[in-house]
């Protein structure tokens, strides 16, 4: 497990989203403390990348606010957007490396816009992060040449480029086979030890989740709010709500009806 | 021994033997290390010491910057075969540091040298262009088989899917080949006028105008326009068809990709096109008509050299023409979106292709049957 400092650098406040009159959450509220690693969890179409998108700034949500080290991220604009962006890095779920770009191109892509460094300087950086993520070697390999593995590592390459904070992963077990899949879980334990980063993990892959979390909250797209939160291990011994206990347990049916007791 | 500031808390000192040692103290990171980098890489390269000693023991901690500097610094000592050492580095720093080592063989990019590079991409455009012309002359054969078979059996093309495609195409497009036609009409005359005053000829302009628009003009700019438009349009959908494995759905289905998505395309691009390029011509006479009567000749009198100054056989020339020049257009514009790589440029450059081999195409094939219909007295 993760050295926590007791520090939030997270803070969700009754976030509510909404798309017109269809409410995706309700009342979101939780905190994420330095360097440790918080999956969210829940069922398909429960709202989960949607609340990562609501964190990272991308979507924005009806009502509430997300605090990134103290600051907004919602309202924030110009340089103080900037400055919060600088703190997180993102995976998103299929990669989003630019295709056009090589590996060495796509890390070396926020250094150069962010960063006065010399090309050369920039180039080593980027073969740093590659070397984290054992893909030292494929530096001029073009996304399309690469695996689904080596494209979500490679990913994760790129939002280290600046060395942020947080790092939000969407789904990064999402399509990997197990020994890829836990090869990944590796890694974010590893960055989680040596680098101090805090980790915001998207998935529902319950392997993973009980290699890597610290502390996980669930949702719930029936009662659209978190329904547990609390170490995965715990929930799945003894929280007092029965989907959480079915859910960790991969039983089909059997508490579905009690489910929002 | 002479020490010296670099800045930002940051020290060399040259030893004895050459050793270079570089004192770091607080906190290695890309706020003080940014703007030092090239001046301490400068140093070690112009320096070559045999060996570099990193002072370590004040260093607090440091970032992604600070760790590349220092593996920057180790990998130069290790191309020159010179030594490097970090002194008094915490254990945790160490770990961390360690994590990020590069390999010499990894930081350099492998690359021929010139002139090999020139020849592998002379070479490489040479296959490529060649393997093109295969790709295009087997999609030939095979779209041509498969149209002579529909002709057998209907009911194997989706006619449905067919009249959409060509209220797209034709429909759609109307508007604009309507107005390019009345503009170039326009434009031609107006031109051909003032040239044709200095021989007293300015009545021959309605002859030029209708020879130039139903001959060639006409059928030209109308396959451009449909080129533009539904050209890279079938490309772009193909494209994206391609990249989201659709097209692989298709073939897994037993559904042949050329039936279901190319020969509707195809043969509501030859329907449409001869009829839009008599829109076109039509709206081009017009313009003439425009330009005749504004330098003052009457509209019985224009409207008459418009009648005499071409035959049927001029118009269905012209019309014929648009009949392979849609078939070109459609097809071209399918295979290139059928070879649409992937990625998010694959579906532009597609389009782009699409657009570029079907304007090509259509001058080259304009060309012979400029040939053919010389040879054969049209």
């Amino acid at each position: 497990m993760t050295e926590t400092q007791g520090k939030s650098i997270i803070r969700v406040e009754d976030v509510t989203v909404a798309y017109g009159d269809f409410v995706v959450m309700r009342d979101i509220n939780f905190e994420v403390e330095v360097g440790e690693i918080f999956v969210i969890l829940g069922g398909s179409g429960c709202g989960k990348s949607t609340l990562l998108k609501s964190m990272i700034g991308l979507n924005a949500p009806t009502k509430g606010r997300v605090l990134i080290d103290g600051k907004d991220i919602v309202t924030a604009e110009g340089k103080d957007e900037l400055a919060i962006l600088r703190k997180i890095g993102v995976m998103y779920q299929q990669g989003a490396l630019f295709g056009s770009m090589n590996l060495l191109e796509n890390i070396c892509l926020p250094l150069e816009e962010f960063t006065d460094l010399p090309r050369s300087a920039r180039e080593t950086i980027a073969r740093t992060k590659l070397k984290v993520v054992n893909l030292d070697g494929a530096e001029y390999k073009m996304p399309s040449e690469l695996s689904g593995g080596m494209r979500k590592r490679a990913a994760i390459a790129r939002a280290m480029a600046l060395d942020p904070k947080i790092l939000f992963l969407d789904e990064p077990s999402a399509g990997l086979d197990p020994i890829t899949s836990s090869q990944l879980d590796e890694l974010i334990l590893k960055l989680s030890r040596t680098l101090r980063m805090t980790f915001v993990v998207v998935t529902h892959e319950l392997p993973s989740i009980f290699k890597i979390a610290d502390r996980v909250i669930m949702l719930d797209k029936r009662v659209k709010t978190i329904v547990a939160t609390g170490r995965p291990s715990d929930l799945r011994d003894r929280s007092d709500n029965p989907w959480v206990r079915q859910f960790f347990n991969r039983e089909a049916e059997a508490v579905a009806e009690s489910r929002q007791t | 021994m002479v020490t010296t500031g670099i800045g930002a808390g940051l020290e060399y000192e040259s030893r004895e033997g050459g050793v270079l040692r570089l004192i770091i103290r607080g906190t290695l990171d890309a706020e003080r290390v940014g703007s030092l980098w090239t001046q301490i890489v400068d140093k070690v390269v112009r320096s070559r010491p045999p060996r570099v000693e990193v002072d370590a023991c004040h260093m607090d901690g440091c970032d992604g910057v600070g760790i590349a500097l220092l593996q920057e610094l180790k990998a130069r000592q290790e191309d020159a075969r010179h030594e490097f050492r970090i002194d008094g580095l915490r254990s945790e720093l160490a770990e961390l540091i360690a994590l990020f080592e590069i390999g010499p063989a990894a930081r350099t990019e492998r690359r021929s040298p010139a002139a090999v590079r020139f020849f592998e991409t002379v070479g490489g455009s040479g296959i490529g262009f060649l393997r093109d012309l295969r790709a295009q002359i087997s999609f030939a054969g095979e779209t041509a088989a498969k149209l002579s078979s529909v002709l057998i059996h209907p009911g194997q093309v989706r006619w449905g899917d067919t009249v959409l495609i060509a209220e797209k195409a034709g429909a759609d497009g109307v508007g604009i080949t309507a107005l390019l036609g009345f503009l170039i009409g326009l434009i031609l005359a107006f031109q051909s006028a003032i040239a044709m005053a200095m021989f007293s000829a300015q009545i021959y302009t309605a002859d030029l105008v209708v020879i130039a628009t139903v001959r060639e003009l006409g059928p030209l700019i109308t396959c451009f326009v449909l080129a533009s438009r539904s050209g890279s349009a079938f490309a772009a959908e193909l494209g994206t068809m391609k990249v989201n494995e659709e097209i692989d759905a298709l073939k897994t289905m037993g559904i042949d990709p050329v039936r279901f998505l190319v020969l509707p395309r195809m043969i509501a691009a030859v329907f449409v096109v001869p009829l839009l390029t008599m829109f076109n011509n039509l709206l081009a006479l017009v313009g003439c008509f425009v330009v005749m009567l504004t330098i003052g000749f009457s509209p019985v009198i224009v409207i008459d050299r418009l009648y005499q100054a071409a035959d049927l056989v001029d118009l269905f020339g012209g019309l014929a023409k648009t009949l392979v020049f849609g078939g070109l257009i459609a097809g071209i514009g399918c295979l290139r979106g059928l070879q649409a790589g992937t990625g998010a440029s694959a579906v532009g450059d597609a389009a782009t292709k699409a657009v570029v081999s079907g304007i090509v195409a259509i001058v080259v094939v304009d060309g012979v049957f400029a040939v053919v219909y010389y040879f054969l007295g049209i």
